[in-house]
């Protein structure tokens, strides 16, 4: 039997986990009735029209989430005229099923564990929705689900030499476990100096410096992520489209040239030789207030700091207390977060909105500016003045987005908008359904933790778990040539993604039938096929099955001697099928 | 030992069996296999992609600028009725069917943005995802191979991007230089408990496809049966580089040489070349190989004449010369590119930046014309002096070779016609 994780991972997920002897709960029937209710519905609206048309809008229209934020009210009226303006007709809300499970994979990472939906779903108070978004963003999980979003925003899935990524998520799970206000993370980042696991911090830029550069990838990375602006191209001219010259980028590079990387190294007496050590980031000092840099036309000209056209010579030219040339970086850092709708703060807003709703407010999320215009730019400019107003505070933005009526829709497209609204075929997102995401690797992986109480039998330390994963996850990274540190992954949907969900190990566990696994206390604990059938439905896909599949079901124990082995190919057909990898 | 000759599979094998096996002896029946054998072979066109990782200095390798403040620390050789570098002896007595294009001029010199242009033919758009050549290819050729059981389209460490709006089904299939497919297998689980399970997941991937949630649901169940018609095919044999001949192995990847160490990139490189020839003969038409290291922002001379060239020249060399042996050369198109080229300028720590607007593609083999360079660049490297072409030019001259039609037009899902090769025209010179 393998071990998955520890103590942590116990706590973190729902004790309540372990399944109930008692019979099944009522909902099932509930759950069922109100799926009927759709279908009918759905069936009326194409035989009779407007009736049942303008029944459904109105429900749709009446739907709270129960927040009573009232910039929950500004971005539905956004989103609603976008509607409007381009005649699509919104789908109806998300059945309490197919939202839990896609709230529950956004916010922690991992679908729900069984126990959760039963109750959720039997749960009649009208506010339940916001509730639970409250509920999530004070789990564990969430600060372990967005530490991993961001350590693979800040150093990538694949940690390149002499960076420490248990310096970066050490640094990013503190800072979401306290909450701490976006800009202050921003300028932590921005400025950071010293040892890469005192100070996580350092990583992000570390991993920008696997070659000496002059900082020049430092700086295309720290505006397209933390600005949402790309600039990598005005490093050798101006840029094609925007108001991006090529002096701009020097002179933001400026801020970079203190840059120093020291790599340490230690004697291993067990190896006999010098092996590594930690990794340091320092301020050079003396550095030149101004940069150099050729022109197209040969010339070479100087740039000196300066954002957006604001002088900082004087600045930059002073002392720090110790005597040393100030950090440049934090010069720039306080900059990046100054004023009422900072670019930290709109590039914040539209990256989370993405993460949600699987695209931003701009496409690409991190190609902001006026060569590239917003589908929703006021519901942008407004989120980013009230992020700022609320102290950059990472966990109201997630509410306000969860609470949106566009995030509670259901993620099935409707005549009247799947032609109109379909990013995916190139349209601009309007947020009239909820748009498929995949999950990543990691939510796969926490996924089908908690999906298969891997970790009750585990003994392993948090440390430990962790580890496991992180060898998990590299089989799927692909590293490119170049020194940039690009990559890109194979699980992507492609053929290596399904060869290892059909045969590899991840599932095989999840599925085993050894005494103590999740089959086998299901059976145990469940006594009738119906209920069995419906719990390992709704444990993979948060819904019970239709009345085919659970006739398919049937037939399917009928057929087989062996009931385990039936139930094992019943849970891989369920955790195989595109409804499960599918955020929806 | 199968009898089942490479490139045919099991179900064709099977068919003819049925048709043939009982009416004729068994000797000839064997016979009437290796014939068939030998014209699957002969008519399968296929295109090698080799890939130079970040943008390899063409200025040093194909095109030399001997004289110029520019021109670096190697001498140009005779190669055919042109000239290139004196590191690359093995491939230049192969210019008897390589060619140089020495106007590329593709104006996209960050990593990504040219990455995705000289896979694809256009520049990034945020409308529209193009597909990558490699999926292209497969596309038009791999879906008309019946009896090709695995993907038509293999990158061997590269760096092959996304098929676009021709859909998953076309990815490319990634694997590293030892073949090892992981998880490729059912772990001896029999053949009816198998199907049992794929008949369960039908239905419930049906029942999610169906309830109109875009094309992704529909494009995980296509990928899944490409997965489950790799894992039962004979045809995985083609990435088992280790089957072939330790001369031959050596022969790619200078196994022997004394530099040891240094060669490993390039030993790499060599066996993912052994690999895609495998792959050809297999039936699979589009094969991408990655070579990384090009980026060299310093020291641009010792990385190549020490590391970079002797390995390339290598497995290049050795590549042309098993594709002759077998006759398949007049079948197999060459292409070899980066993401860009690099500057002309030497910079101050020895090495020379991203530089995209006058460089170099190597394209031969697929009964192109051979030996040529086309177009030319000014003495000091930093213009084109002669027509400049772009990636779809290539593509286009590639599609000629594959018998694929430069008239053909792709749907975006949008509905917004794409011309194959983004409308390139192939290279007069190198086609006739």
């Amino acid at each position: 039997m393998r071990t998955w994780s520890g103590s942590r991972l116990v706590r973190w997920v729902a004790a309540s986990l372990a399944l109930a002897v008692s019979a099944s709960v009522a909902i099932t029937a509930e759950e069922s009735g109100s799926k009927d209710a759709k279908s009918k519905a759905v069936g009326a609206d194409a035989k009779a029209g407007s009736d049942a048309k303008s029944a459904g809008k109105k429900k749709r229209e009446e739907f709270t989430t129960g927040s009573s934020d009232v910039l929950i009210s500004f971005i539905n009226e956004q989103v609603r005229q976008g509607w409007t303006d381009n005649e699509i007709e919104p789908s109806e809300v998300a059945g309490d099923g197919e939202w839990i499970r896609r709230v529950y994979l956004d916010i922690v990472g991992h679908v729900p564990p069984m126990e959760e939906i039963e109750k959720f779903l039997a749960d009649k108070d009208k506010a339940k929705r916001s509730k639970l978004v409250d509920k999530l963003l004070d789990d564990p999980g969430y600060v372990r689900h967005w530490t991993n979003v961001w350590t693979n925003l800040t150093i990538g899935q694949d940690t390149p030499q002499r960076v420490s990524r248990k310096g970066m998520e050490k640094f990013l799970r503190e800072a979401f476990t306290k909450n701490r206000p976006w800009n202050d993370v921003v300028l932590d980042i921005v400025s950071a100096e010293g040892h890469f696991e005192e100070n996580g911090a350092v990583n992000f830029l570390l991993a920008q410096m696997v070659m000496p550069d002059d900082g020049v990838l430092a700086t295309a990375k720290t505006t397209r992520l933390f600005m949402g602006m790309q600039v990598q191209c005005t490093q050798c001219h101006n840029h094609p489209f925007n108001d991006w010259q090529q002096r701009q980028f020097w002179e933001f590079n400026n801020f970079f040239r203190q840059l120093q990387k020291e790599d340490h190294r230690k004697y291993d007496a067990k190896a006999g030789r010098m092996v590594d050590d930690y990794s340091e980031l320092k301020r050079r000092d003396g550095v030149a207030d101004h940069v150099t840099y050729e022109k197209r036309n040969g010339l070479i000209e100087a740039a000196y700091p300066r954002y957006f056209g604001k002088d900082v010579v004087d600045e930059v030219a002073q002392k720090d207390k110790d005597g040393w040339d100030v950090n440049r970086r934090e010069v720039l850092g306080k900059l990046m977060i100054d004023g009422e709708k900072s670019l930290v703060a709109l590039a914040m807003v539209n990256r989370m909105w993405s993460q949600f709703f699987g695209y931003g407010i701009t496409k690409p999320v991190d190609d902001m500016g006026p060569h590239n215009p917003a589908s929703h730019p006021d519901l942008l400019d407004r989120l980013g003045g009230e992020f700022v107003k609320s102290r950059y505070d990472v966990k109201q933005l997630v509410r306000w987005i969860c609470n949106s009526e566009a995030y509670n829709l259901t993620s099935q497209a409707s005549k009247a908008n799947e032609e109109k609204d379909n990013p995916a075929a190139g349209t601009s997102a309007m947020f009239s359904h909820v748009y498929l995401k995949s999950m990543s690797a990691e939510q796969l992986y926490d996924s089908l933790i908690v999906a298969t109480n891997a970790h009750k039998s585990g003994r392993s330390s948090f440390e430990q778990a962790e580890d496991k994963k992180r060898v998990w996850l590299r089989q799927f990274v692909i590293a490119f040539g170049t020194d940039e540190g690009d990559e890109s992954t194979t699980f992507n949907g492609s053929i290596p993604q399904a060869l290892m969900m059909m045969n590899g190990d991840l599932v095989k566990d999840a599925i085993s039938a050894q005494k103590g696994s999740f089959l086998n206390t299901i059976l145990a604990e469940t006594p009738k096929d119906p209920d069995r059938i419906r719990r390992l439905y709704l444990t993979a896909l948060g819904r019970t099955p239709n009345p085919k599949e659970a006739k398919g079901a049937q037939d399917l124990l009928r057929a087989n001697s062996d009931k385990l082995a039936a139930y094992q190919d019943m849970f891989w057909a369920l955790l195989n099928s595109n409804e499960f990898i599918f955020i929806h | 030992m199968s009898f089942i000759p490479a490139g045919m599979s099991r179900r064709h094998f099977m068919s003819h069996m049925a048709a043939t096996a009982a009416t004729i002896p068994a000797i000839q029946f064997m016979q009437h296999l290796q014939v068939h054998a030998e014209t699957v072979k002969k008519n399968q066109k296929a295109c090698i992609l080799m890939w130079m990782g970040g943008g390899p200095p063409t200025i040093d390798i194909w095109d030399l600028k001997p004289g110029s403040k520019n021109g670096g620390e190697f001498k140009p050789i005779k190669a055919g009725d042109t000239q290139i570098c004196e590191h690359m002896p093995k491939t230049a007595a192969h210019f008897d069917v390589l060619n140089v294009v020495r106007s590329m001029s593709t104006r996209e010199a960050d990593h990504g943005r040219g990455r995705y242009f000289m896979h694809t033919g256009y520049v990034p758009n945020p409308t529209v995802v193009h597909p990558t050549f490699g999926s292209v290819v497969s596309h038009e050729l791999g879906s008309k191979r019946k009896e090709l059981e695995i993907p038509s389209f293999v990158s061997i460490g590269g760096d092959p991007g996304s098929p676009g709006f021709l859909g998953m089904s076309n990815a490319a299939f990634v694997v590293n230089t030892q073949g090892r497919i992981q998880n490729a297998d059912t772990d001896g689980m029999d053949a009816g408990r198998f199907r049992q399970r794929l008949a369960m997941l039908g239905t419930i991937e049906d029942n999610f496809i169906s309830s109109k949630r875009g094309e992704a649901p529909q494009a995980h169940k296509d990928v899944y049966k490409k997965a489950i018609d790799l894992m039962t095919s004979k045809q995985m044999e083609a990435f088992k580089v280790d089957k072939e001949d330790p001369k031959t192995i050596d022969r790619y990847t200078n196994a022997g040489a004394p530099t040891g160490g240094m060669m490993r990139a390039g030993g790499e490189f060599g066996r993912g070349l052994l690999m895609a020839r495998r792959l050809v003969e297999a039936g699979v038409p589009f094969v991408e190989v990655g070579m990384g290291g090009w980026d060299l922002h310093a020291n641009v001379f010792n990385t190549l004449k020490d590391r970079n060239l002797p390995s390339m020249d290598t497995a290049i060399s050795a590549l042309v010369t098993d594709l002759k042996e077998r006759s398949m050369i007049k079948d197999v198109v060459l292409v070899w590119m980066g993401e860009f080229g690099r500057t002309p300028r030497i910079n101050q720590d020895v090495g020379r930046d991203h530089w995209a607007a006058s460089w170099s593609n190597m394209i031969g083999g697929g009964n192109l014309k051979g030996g040529l360079g086309v177009g030319a660049t000014d003495a000091d490297g930093l213009t084109c002096e002669t027509k400049p072409y772009l990636p779809g030019d290539i593509w286009a001259t590639a599609c000629h070779a594959l018998g694929i039609p430069t008239t053909t037009v792709h749907t975006s899902k949008r509905g917004r016609p794409m011309k194959i090769a983004n409308g390139g025209t192939p290279i007069p010179e190198l086609i006739g």
